[in-house]
């Protein structure tokens, strides 16, 4: 047996007691491990593409207002604008609303052109390009729903009927893409917009949004203000940002995820600290004969203080670190619920766990630096009366 | 020269403004070997004073020397290093550690020692030997009885193999036939071991077991009886 055999050894002692705040424990860091990671996630913006060479031209007011197809020779035409391509919320279901996936109608080849990161077969895009009722999509979405290239897609529409009024729209899976990042590709159904306006019953002429490439980055704001003074008194006046800032500004639609994340988790934690704090001080209490007794034997006050430390490091310890297990086994699990939604991976940067473990020996040595002091301090004298 | 010697010892308390004297000018000289049983009514002083010979509390005034040291000028971590070393303690509610099995409890004092892990076992199981109780060494204090609490208790006192145990009412929550058997121990760390023992106890019969016995009342020894 060493110092840490004793240790352990204490903490069986009130078994129930030892595994309840163990639990609690485990809970509170798996919701930081989770949430933090969310956070994170939101804090970098929504699909972080690192297109800093990419702007986002969407409706000034809302992004789910269209915009004329008239005003790509415009922004075109502005200078240090490179290429521009659109795209277009579709909605819409494959076989069940839960299969959810966002669906656009673009210009294949100005598509490609526009997001090199996705690679896509040279023979496939041709395909694409050239078949008016032509789709492609993300390889991993060909495997989730077990799709093949040839296969008809059918899509249930919600938001834009066909001009016969049918809502059933046929799709050919022509090819399918992929990227090197992590996760692949966000799961984007894409098909061919030249199709998709011609058979659409209403909002000829328009799309969602803009894509614009400009050569310089650092001209972003420039060509941002530019674009937006272009379309400020038409009917539709618009609002340019570099893609991350974009994906920065949705995210704040939904919310300061940040604050909201970092309010939860400051009430989760005060609890576990007040509630770990009780254990530790009952676990003090019911001890002091026994810590005498350690300090009759010639065990030192500050031995006999940093063995009720360590108890209390080690408890929260064990708890902290069970719970970034469980979330960091977790991750496939709910990347995969994610994977569905559209709204990106769930990956726990190892920055994430090491804070959760870091924050756990803290909170051991927070919850058990007053107990540990009163050890230092008993007297044998006085605690073995007591007994 | 006594291994144990008190010069003009004081012990007060104060309680908020109250003082209480309870030590009153103890003069005292223990010889190495000897076995000494103290008694006195209850409140007169005895576990005060067995504390301070132990080291686990302080004079408030007088010389209290004991196995060459002068407890008076230590400071709290050197005379716990000194405890480990010279004094077994040995109390009437035994003190295990309960979630400890006995060989562990035992094995305590000496993990403040450089001894590995093994030669720590090894003289835990010795000690456990000594005192009878070498079937019982992975049996926690709750499944034992008083008694094979007590020989635990004891081994512990002696596994550090220190000059002097300090016994405060060892057989005071026994009954008499468990008392002899823990007296005829302590008889024979005396003799065989040459342990020096200061036994306090209500027990005419326990202080037969001893060499000599004193009595102390109100804070001071009053008469010493020659066994
Ligand atoms: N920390 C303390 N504060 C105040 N008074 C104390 C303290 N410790 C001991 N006393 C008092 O000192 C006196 C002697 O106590 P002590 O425990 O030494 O007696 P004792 O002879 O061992 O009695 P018993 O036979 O009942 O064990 C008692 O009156 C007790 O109340
Ligand atoms: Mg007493």
């Amino acid at each position: 047996m060493s110092a840490i055999g004793l240790i352990w050894a204490n903490l069986q002692r009130r078994k129930i007691r030892t595994y309840l705040t163990v639990f609690s424990l485990l809970v509170a860091f798996l919701l930081f491990t989770v949430l933090r990671t969310v956070a994170v996630w939101f804090e970098q913006g929504i699909g972080d593409t690192g297109g800093a060479d990419r702007l986002v031209v969407t409706a000034k007011y809302s992004i789910i207002e269209s915009l004329p197809i008239s005003q790509r020779a415009e922004i075109l035409a502005v200078d240090g604008v490179e290429a521009i391509t659109h795209m277009t919320w579709f909605g819409g279901n494959y076989q069940d609303p839960r299969n959810f996936f966002p669906k656009y109608p673009v210009e294949p080849l100005g598509y490609f052109e526009m997001f090199p990161e996705y690679i896509i077969d040279p023979d496939q895009l041709n395909a694409f390009a050239n078949t008016r009722t032509g789709a492609v999509a993300p390889a991993g979405m060909l495997e989730q729903y077990g799709w093949q290239v040839g296969d008809k897609i059918p899509i249930e529409a919600d938001i834009y009927p066909m001009s016969d009024g049918s809502r059933l729209w046929e799709f050919d899976l022509v090819g399918s893409y992929t990227t090197e990042a992590e996760g692949g590709p966000p799961p984007v159904f894409l098909f061919h917009y030249d199709f998709f306006d011609e058979a659409r019953q209403f909002g000829q002429g328009s799309v969602g949004w803009w894509t614009v490439r400009i050569g310089d980055p650092e001209r972003a704001p420039e060509i941002s203000s530019t674009i937006d003074t272009l379309f400020e008194n038409s009917l539709n006046p618009v609002k340019s940002a570099t893609e991350d800032e974009f994906g920065r500004q949705f995210a704040a639609q939904i919310g300061d995820i940040g604050l909201i994340t970092t309010g939860i988790l400051s009430a989760v934690f005060f609890t576990i600290l007040l509630l770990t704090a009780n254990t530790m001080s009952q676990a003090l209490r019911e001890r002091i004969p026994e810590l005498a007794v350690l300090k009759t034997v010639g065990f030192s006050n500050l031995k006999v203080a940093m063995i009720v430390l360590g108890e209390s490091v080690l408890l929260c310890a064990l708890g902290g670190f069970l719970g970034i297990a469980l979330a960091v086994l977790a991750a496939p699990g709910i990347n995969q619920a994610m994977a569905s939604t559209g709204l990106g991976l769930f990956i726990i940067r190892w920055e994430v766990p090491a804070i959760a473990a870091g924050l756990a020996v803290l909170l051991g040595v927070a919850v058990g630096t007053s107990p540990a002091w009163s050890a230092n301090r008993l007297s044998i004298a006085d605690a073995l009366r007591r007994s | 020269m006594a291994i144990v010697d008190l010069k003009d010892v004081h012990k007060s308390f104060t309680k908020g403004r109250e003082r209480v004297e309870v030590l009153l000018g103890i003069d005292l000289a223990i010889d190495e070997g000897d076995f000494l049983a103290l008694m006195g009514p209850s409140g007169s002083g005895k576990t005060t004073l067995l504390n301070i010979v132990g080291g686990i509390d302080s004079a408030s005034q007088g010389d209290v020397t004991v196995a060459e040291a002068n407890l008076n000028r230590m400071s709290g971590r050197d005379l716990a290093r000194w405890r480990s070393s010279t004094i077994g303690f040995v109390f009437q509610f035994y003190n295990l550690l309960p979630v400890l099995n006995a060989r562990r409890n035992v094995e305590l004092p000496l993990l403040l020692t450089k001894l590995s892990g093994k030669q720590r076992r090894r003289n835990a199981d010795t000690a456990l030997e000594i005192v009878g109780l070498s079937d019982r060494a992975k049996h926690k204090p709750g499944e034992l009885s008083g008694g094979q609490q007590q020989r635990v208790a004891i081994a512990r006192a002696i596994v550090a193999d220190p000059p002097i145990l300090v016994c405060d009412e060892p057989t005071g929550d026994l009954d008499r036939e468990t008392a002899e058997e823990i007296l005829d121990l302590l008889g024979i760390l005396n003799r065989d071991h040459g342990k020096t023992i200061i036994m306090v106890t209500h027990d005419p019969k326990a202080a037969d077991h001893a060499r000599r016995t004193l009595h102390l009342d109100k804070g001071q020894l009053v008469t010493e009886v020659a066994a």
